[in-house]
């Protein structure tokens, strides 16, 4: 068929032919700054997109309210007694949903393509996945301090002082960004955003729930504890009701700091070489 | 033989293969800096994967790609800093602004944080994107998308930019001022190799045309070398009545002099015709068989001349219309 060219303006050609002179390309960018470029682009996400964080966010907030008022009076004798064992529980809980969210913008990214473009810039390649986890840091504090406001609200009052609810949740970042990895492997792997999210909340609702968040295992069946003792978030969990509370024990805590190190010996370099190999 | 410096991309038995499949089977290219170079073929033919290859995304299962002389897989890097990619489904942070887009490559390249903004406008306004910068790219049109993806792929330009199907699902206005962007991308020095399902495109702009099917080149050369293989033109003729067409059929060959072929619509049908005879004449020898056609009493509903589509090339080049089964494009 024939075509009527429409040229654009000539204005516009001349400033497209001026835009067309950067041939000479920059230095490459140091490894820092190409990571500090994409927690930027996190953070900048966390902004555009909250619904994605709220989503996240209610669960723990409602059952937060929900246990605290339907069962604390019943399961530790008071409310208020209650809310001071679940909290710190629930802080976990929340943190760790919102880490499944590392693998769904990893998998966005890889199947819209914006992946590829990366892979053609000249940056030091782990930069996109650390630069994002880097940014999600924000994500979890806004998280926490989300739900420990809410605690607060409702009367929880943690021995251990500010010190030590900012020690719990740093804790609890760490965890967090270790498990990361997990789902960033799961992120190159999933053929969608959306089975990142099933796989995702599959693997930590049971995780999350058949632990000592919401109560202590003391009295269910022999075999049931012994799966919780050794359910890692069984172990965070303990921690950071420690920190909270003024009262943690240096073993909890080095036993979640070595879970740490191994999800991320494991999956950091399972990550990175998917990522790699990627076609 | 043109020398190896002069040449923008040279591969030799280029080949991938995905679980059994020879996506590429086989590719041998040339293309001399400075040109257009078109890569004409249907869904899974192998073009992305060809390009892929070629823009050190994807790793070869087999023979050897230079891109200015550098190796895709042992000198990735070095190629990395001469080409660029706009990909088939514009790779943009859809939940980013126009100029968040821009920002954020122009950083992964090098520049400064200053840089890249004054760069990202420089290059909104110069795409008629200034007044979107702000916008989300998911509000975008599919013509704007597609400028900005370009815009993304020339923050530094490059010596040679891939272009995978830059104008499919474009409207027409949008595609002429992507074609617009291009022939002045071209003129300013950049190769490129643009990968189309339309003959016409490829056409429009490209000096050579390579026709790929099945992972194999079948055809290549210029375009008028193409169409005087294929026929420079073809004439589509819709019937009012479908009960007239074995009629038409008769006239319309007599008048042609060519074969017709029967659509599967009842009513419709085309015929190539050839521009190797006498070109000048196609006008006249068309007009010729549509009044033939009122002589013949036969009522015409529609009646069109145009270049041939991409299935009347691939009919006259390999005995076979475009529709096999695709499984390559999407998932690579």
């Amino acid at each position: 068929m024939t075509t009527i060219p429409t040229t654009i303006s000539p204005t516009s050609n001349e400033t497209m032919r001026s835009a067309l002179l950067a041939r000479t390309r920059p230095r490459r960018p140091n490894a820092f700054a190409v990571t500090l470029t994409f927690a930027w682009r996190a953070v900048l996400k966390l902004v555009r997109i909250p619904e994605q964080l709220a989503d996240v966010i209610a669960i723990p907030i409602i059952f937060t309210l929900l246990f605290t008022y339907l069962f604390g009076g019943a399961l530790a004798g008071s409310t208020g007694a209650y809310l001071q064992f679940l909290l710190p529980g629930t802080i976990s809980m929340t943190a760790l949903l919102v880490t499944i969210h590392a693998g769904i913008s990893l998998n966005t990214d890889v199947t819209s393509g914006v992946f590829d473009r990366f892979r053609t810039t000249p940056i030091w390649r782990p930069a996109p996945i650390v630069g994002a986890l880097l940014g999600d840091i924000g994500r979890y504090l806004l998280a926490s301090t989300l739900v420990i406001l809410v605690g607060l609200a409702m009367g929880f009052r943690p021995a251990g002082g500010v010190t030590g609810v900012l020690l719990a949740v740093a804790l609890v970042v760490i965890f967090a960004l270790s498990l990361s990895w997990v789902w960033t492997t799961l992120g190159l792997v999933a053929r969608a955003p959306g089975a990142v999210m099933n796989i995702g909340t599959t693997v930590l609702f049971p995780l999350t729930i058949a632990s000592n968040v919401f109560v202590q295992p003391q009295t269910m069946p022999g075999w049931l504890q012994a799966l919780i003792n050794i359910n890692p978030v069984t172990h965070l969990v303990t921690a950071v009701r420690g920190l909270m509370a003024g009262a943690a024990s240096v073993g909890e805590i080095t036993w979640v700091l070595l879970a740490c190190l191994a999800l991320t010996a494991v999956f950091a370099p399972l990550t990175s070489y998917l990522y790699r190999n990627k076609r | 033989m043109i020398p190896r410096t002069e040449c923008a991309i040279e591969t030799s038995g280029l080949t991938k293969i995905f679980g059994g499949t020879r996506a590429v089977g086989g590719v041998d290219l040339i293309v001399p800096t400075g040109s257009v170079y078109g890569f004409l073929g249907p869904n899974g033919a192998g073009k992305t994967t060809t390009v892929r290859m070629l823009a050190t995304l994807l790793r070869p299962d087999g023979g050897t790609a230079r891109v200015f002389g550098h190796d895709v897989v042992r000198e990735a890097e070095l190629v990395r800093s001469r080409v660029s990619l706009t990909g088939q489904f514009a790779s943009l942070d859809e939940d980013m602004t126009a100029l968040e887009n821009l920002v954020l490559l122009g950083r992964l390249l090098g520049y400064s944080w200053a840089q890249a903004r004054a760069r990202a406008h420089e290059l909104l306004e110069a795409f008629g994107l200034a007044e979107a910068a702000r916008r989300l790219v998911k509000k975008f049109s599919g013509g704007m998308r597609r400028r900005l993806d370009i815009a993304a792929s020339i923050i530094v330009t490059p010596d040679l930019l891939f272009l995978d199907e830059p104008t499919t699902g474009l409207d027409p206005h949008s595609r002429n001022q992507v074609w617009e962007i291009i022939r002045t991308i071209v003129d300013e020095g950049t190769t490129v190799l643009l990968t189309t399902q339309y003959l016409d495109e490829a056409d429009q702009l490209a000096d050579r045309i390579a026709v790929i099917d099945q992972g194999k080149i079948i055809a290549e050369g210029t375009s008028e070398q193409l169409k005087a293989s294929v026929g420079a033109g073809s004439v589509r003729v819709r019937l009012l009545d479908p009960e007239q067409r074995p009629q038409a059929e008769r006239v319309l060959s007599q008048a042609l002099g060519v074969p017709v072929h029967l659509d599967s619509n009842p009513a419709a049908m085309s015929a190539r015709v050839s521009a190797t005879s006498e070109a000048r004449e196609i006008g006249e020898y068309v007009a010729h068989a549509l009044t033939e056609l009122s002589r013949a009493g036969v009522a015409v509903g529609d009646f069109a001349l145009g270049q041939p589509s991409l299935d009347e090339v691939f009919l006259a080049l390999t005995g076979h219309s475009t529709d096999n089964p695709s499984t390559e494009e999407k998932a690579s």
